[in-house]
């Protein structure tokens, strides 16, 4: 429930904060609410259809594929999740100066109004999809449907509540800070997807275990405990991990890592570009 | 025939190296797991064939032996285990904890 909830925090944040400033940068237009709402619910619409679409793709292997399937599951999310942290580490800065370079050319009637539902229906659908995705992944960890879809409306309300604030004028708050706290936890997220991963593919015989397992903390910590759930759905804790699984969660930590590192934005000069 | 037995021959020593692990079967029946203690060699690979005769899909699910999979209802589905150490390897199904319960005997 904890993963759902923070992983459609920060997707419906990251949307919500564009829309904000599309929305803020847009006062002036007539009809502006009409085009941002339209644009919402198209990408709704979008990221329905994505669910829909992965739905039926999970229940096609219901028999001895489940573990090829829950791992391709996981070792997509996991990709996904590397590659949007590492391009946000990035890019944040120059997609919200594209989102209001795109409103500024319709204030000045180089464009149609149209371009902002555009806009706004783009990052819905892209933000939209990715969760979609997510909360298949956390599904196939186990996770009950109710567990995940109450996480994921916790994480939209506290999203909306978080852009809203901003919205209305507390764009001053620094929001690297929630970038920064939320790309940690997700960089966590995705090395335990990994990890189950690796685990599922064990389970098939398509992997070896290598050493299993290669420690026992469940006298400590059991995965039955409030603590050791709540560590298990955040950073993926595993009390009987085989050394497989190890190997699978440490090299996705360092390969996010690194990366979110290398291209971290060279200079301020950049920004001025 | 002659060419297929030649074929088998030939592949025995082969199959013998790849040493498939040992079926151990397993039902599941009324919410309940038959035999309820299945008992397996310490220190091998062992290939768990659940049988779920229900109408209803479980979830075979195990924190001691880092294993969980669904089996939809009627269907047969395979799940590889170790190798152990000897010991007791508790697991229930977590669609119906209160009855289906059983554990794993590696020795
Ligand atoms: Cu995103």
């Amino acid at each position: 429930m904890f993963g759902a909830a923070i992983i459609v925090f920060r997707e419906s944040l990251e949307a919500a904060l564009l829309i904000g400033i599309i929305a803020a940068a847009a006062r002036t237009l007539p009809n502006r609410n009409r085009w941002l709402w339209s644009g919402v619910a198209a990408g709704v619409a979008g990221a329905l259809v994505v669910a829909a679409l992965a739905g039926s793709i999970a229940e096609m292997a219901g028999g001895m594929g489940q573990e090829m399937l829950n791992a391709s599951i996981l070792g997509l999310a996991v990709i996904m999740l590397a590659w949007h942290n590492i391009w946000m580490a990035r890019h944040a800065r120059e997609m919200v100066d594209g989102a209001k370079a795109i409103v500024r050319d319709v204030a000045d009637g180089r464009r149609e109004l149209s371009a902002i539902m555009l806009l706004v229906a783009m990052a819905v659908l892209r933000e939209g999809s990715e969760t979609v995705l997510f909360l298949f992944s956390l599904a196939s960890q186990g996770e009950s449907t109710g567990q995940v879809l109450t996480g994921g409306a916790l994480g939209l309300a506290a999203g909306a509540v978080v852009g809203y604030t901003m919205y209305t004028g507390l764009l001053h708050v620094p929001v690297r800070w929630f970038f920064t706290v939320t790309a940690a936890l997700v960089l966590l997220l995705a090395a335990g997807m990994a990890g189950q991963m690796a685990r599922f593919l064990i389970q098939g015989d398509i992997l070896p275990p290598l050493a299993n397992p290669i420690w026992d903390t469940s006298a400590w910590l059991s995965s039955n405990s409030a603590g050791g759930t709540l560590l298990h759905v955040l950073a993926g804790y595993d009390p009987r991990p085989s050394a497989m699984q190890a190997l699978f969660y440490l090299g996705t930590i360092a390969v996010i890592g690194l990366g979110m590192y290398l291209v971290r934005s060279p200079s301020p000069a950049r920004a001025s570009a | 025939m002659n060419r297929i037995t030649l074929l088998a021959v030939l592949c025995l020593p082969l199959a013998a190296f790849a040493a498939d692990p040992a079926e151990v079967p397993l039902t599941i029946k009324n919410h309940r797991f038959e035999p309820a203690e299945v008992r397996i060699p310490a220190g091998q690979k062992v290939k768990l064939m659940i049988h779920n005769q229900d109408s209803t899909p479980e979830e075979f699910e195990s924190h001691e032996l880092n294993r969980e999979k669904v089996i939809p209802a009627g269907a047969k589905s395979a799940i590889f285990i170790g190798p152990l150490q000897a010991g007791k390897y508790p697991f229930f199904g977590e669609f119906n904890e209160a009855t289906a319960r059983g554990v794993v005997i590696a020795e």
